[in-house]
């Protein structure tokens, strides 16, 4: 594709000071959070310029986290599709099993820093929440993770992970009981405890810090990739692809390359069981500008405003709203979105376990089921990184469930 | 003189504190909803904050999402809210303020929404998750169309906030007497006096009125003493989540309730 019509990028620019990336973004909370919203983006900002933080952040990620994770060619899958050439950035490796360690760890560090004890996070899939129970584990905080009833359900080794290492699980039974869901229950825990308690938002989401921080914790995963694409093949790839929930592995992931505007950046939402109402979390497919949950960016709504229910195969990416980075780029042209479907999904996780020996994360597979898609459609010499942002250990309960039930039991 | 300042005043006069009442638009469904707001406005209520049902409540505590909860499914729409707040002006004069939340405010067009509801009869606005750092489109629709804002200030707030909070209000300020949500406690917060000093030290004439955990007669006449409207919901929304099953009892629930706390803001 051309990207002449693309402007000129400055990836540090944004967001602004307010915390806008363009119109997206800013800080749309309770006034009873602002203090504390202001307080994180200081000490947020101090920790950043401060060496000792860093040092310490790069020695838990390396020990505990086991950083770098590999940027491993998949031969078999390239070979099978006959295209480009795919390699999977595989932030499955890592301790608790997705990238969601990177920014857990970090905002665990950062909580300790501002002399929080108490630890709140919400949790979709459940890997956040299991990277933000084993954090405060390894530093004896308190941790409480908010988890919607419908997600503790289809994920509920992740909610028996959780709780061994000490964090108590509560589960939110309101609405459609999944992540959006847990989100508010969590922003009204912190409405509530706010003087004592660090809220470590998992996604790259929310009110301002949020979404430029945990990008920052994550750009760790493209700065990799970037060093190890140009080792390999001593360049970079052609395309970048990465599923988009919130968007914290694709920010994390593409963030160093923005700037290179020759490469292809693809986000791959959730396309469920097809863009019609309710059935589907593709906000770029199906939603439009809107404000949910502290920012103003792409959502998935009626006439009215009210948020519309959502479906996907994966807790992760079941989600009315997208980062207010992503809708930006969108915008911009920058960044494109794709999705794929429920069953399109189904077909790359049987196909990745029996063609690599990886189980993927049924999120991560939306990205993987998209990668295979473009590899067949450009020629061999092109290079495609997806993004393989969690392990499917998770995920094999439900998938044998749906696999049986697609044939009848047998 | 508005609706809003004209109650404040009258209140003033009377040496009391304005009674400032919420209910969910459409709880539990249109009809009743009408007249379980004729109950409160017949009995004392000098303010009618409606809330406006959304799906994502993030500032209210299980009594008020169950209530926005049962206002949605009775099919409550934005046009519905209209028609309510127009049924309410045909037997009422009282100002009516919406609470809500920003996307619905948002969602088509920021002045077309606050030029609607205007007509409709809406005196002010107060949106839980609109800070004034991002409220200047409200802001100028509301100068626009003469309607009224509410801003929020909360235990958190330092000092250094409170000019751009009031600077952002022209209908009162909105004192939050407790981290947390909205909801029934046992206790009203301890420092309200000092909180509504500090508030009043910089709001110049604007009014402070003391919400959120405020459910008793007696709680109301403690802080009927330092404020000048004391916000009662929460326990207004359970006289209806408290008959749901049988509709015809909502309305006497809420006089009786009403008619209680209005006793309660002299001084």
């Amino acid at each position: 594709m051309s990207n002449a019509s693309v402007p000129k990028i400055d990836r540090f620019s944004l967001p602004d000071a307010g915390g806008h990336f363009g119109v997206y973004g800013g800080v749309y909370v309770p006034e009873t959070l602002m203090t504390a919203l202001q307080e994180l983006e200081q000490a947020y900002e101090a920790a950043k310029n401060d060496p000792q933080f860093q040092a310490e952040l790069k020695h838990h990620l390396k020990e505990f986290a086991g950083r770098p994770t590999e940027l491993y060619f998949a031969e078999r899958l390239t070979n099978h599709v006959g295209g480009a050439k795919i390699y999977l950035k595989r932030e499955d490796l890592l301790h608790t099993g997705a990238h969601k360690i990177n920014n857990a760890l970090a905002q665990v560090l950062l909580a300790r820093r501002m002399g929080k004890k108490r630890i709140i996070a919400e949790t979709g899939a459940g890997q956040h929440g299991v990277a933000t129970a084993a954090a405060c584990a390894k530093f004896g905080l308190e941790c409480v993770v908010y988890m919607g009833a419908v997600d503790m359900e289809r994920q509920s080794l992740n909610v028996f992970r959780m709780r061994l290492m000490g964090a108590e699980v509560r589960a939110v039974d309101a609405g459609q009981k999944t992540l959006k869901e847990a989100v508010n229950e969590a922003l009204r825990d912190w409405v509530t405890n706010v003087r004592n308690t660090h809220y470590v938002l998992g996604t790259a989401y929310g009110p301002h810090p949020y979404p430029k921080m945990v990008r920052d914790f994550h750009r760790v995963i493209g700065l990799e990739a970037k060093e190890q694409i140009r080792a390999r093949e001593g360049r970079l790839p052609d395309e970048l692809i990465a599923c988009v929930g919130g968007g914290s592995n694709a920010i994390g992931l593409f963030f160093e390359f923005l700037e290179d505007t020759e490469i292809r950046m693809t986000g791959v939402e959730a396309g469920g069981r097809g863009i019609r109402r309710g059935e589907h979390a593709a906000r770029f497919a199906g939603g439009r500008l809107g404000v949910l949950q502290g920012c103003k960016t792409f959502l998935l709504q009626d006439s009215d405003g009210q948020i519309e229910p959502t479906h996907s195969v994966s807790a992760g990416l079941d989600y009315a709203a997208v980062g207010p980075e992503h809708a930006f780029y969108h915008e911009r042209g920058r960044i494109e979105f794709a999705y794929a479907t429920d069953d399109e999904v189904l077909a790359a996780f049987q196909l990745c376990s029996r063609l690599e020996g990886i189980i993927p994360a049924l999120e991560s597979t939306h990205a993987l089921a998209y990668a295979l898609k473009r590899a067949k459609e450009l020629p061999k010499e092109k290079i495609i990184i997806a993004s393989l942002s969690g392990r499917g250990d998770k995920d094999v309960q439900q998938v044998q469930a749906m696999l049986a039930a697609k044939t009848g039991g047998k | 003189m508005d609706r809003i300042a004209q109650a404040f005043a009258r209140a003033r006069s009377e040496n009391r504190a304005c009674f400032v009442a919420y209910l969910c638009a459409g709880d539990p469904d249109l009809e009743t909803s009408i007249s379980a707001c004729r109950a409160v406005l017949e009995n004392g209520v000098d303010v009618l904050e409606l809330g406006v049902p959304f799906s994502d409540p993030l500032a209210d505590g299980l009594t008020n999402q169950l209530a926005a909860q049962r206002a949605l499914e009775s099919g409550m729409t934005a046009a519905r809210v209209f028609e309510l707040v127009r049924r309410i002006r045909e037997f009422s004069q009282v100002p009516i303020v919406f609470y809500t939340y920003y996307n619905l405010v948002f969602a088509n067009g920021v002045e077309n929404y606050v030029r609607l509801a205007r007509e409709a009869g809406v005196d002010g606005l107060l949106t839980l998750d609109l800070p004034p750092e991002e409220a200047g489109e409200v802001v100028a629709a509301c100068g626009k169309h003469d309607m009224k804002t509410v801003f929020i200030v909360a235990p958190t707030t330092p000092n250094a906030r409170l000019p751009i909070i009031t600077a952002a209000a022209t209908g009162f300020i909105y004192y939050v007497s407790r981290e947390g949500v909205t909801g029934v406690r046992d206790q009203v917060a301890a420092n309200i006096p000092e909180a509504v000093a500090r508030i009043k030290a910089v709001a110049k004439n604007l009014p402070v009125v003391v919400g959120f955990g405020i459910s008793t007669r007696a709680h109301v006449t403690e802080v009927a003493a330092h404020a000048d409207g004391v916000v009662i919901g929460s326990a207004l929304v359970n006289c209806i989540r408290d008959n749901l099953s049988q509709r015809e009892r909502i309305a006497p629930a809420l006089a009786a309730k009403a008619a209680d706390f209005a006793l309660g803001v002299g001084r």
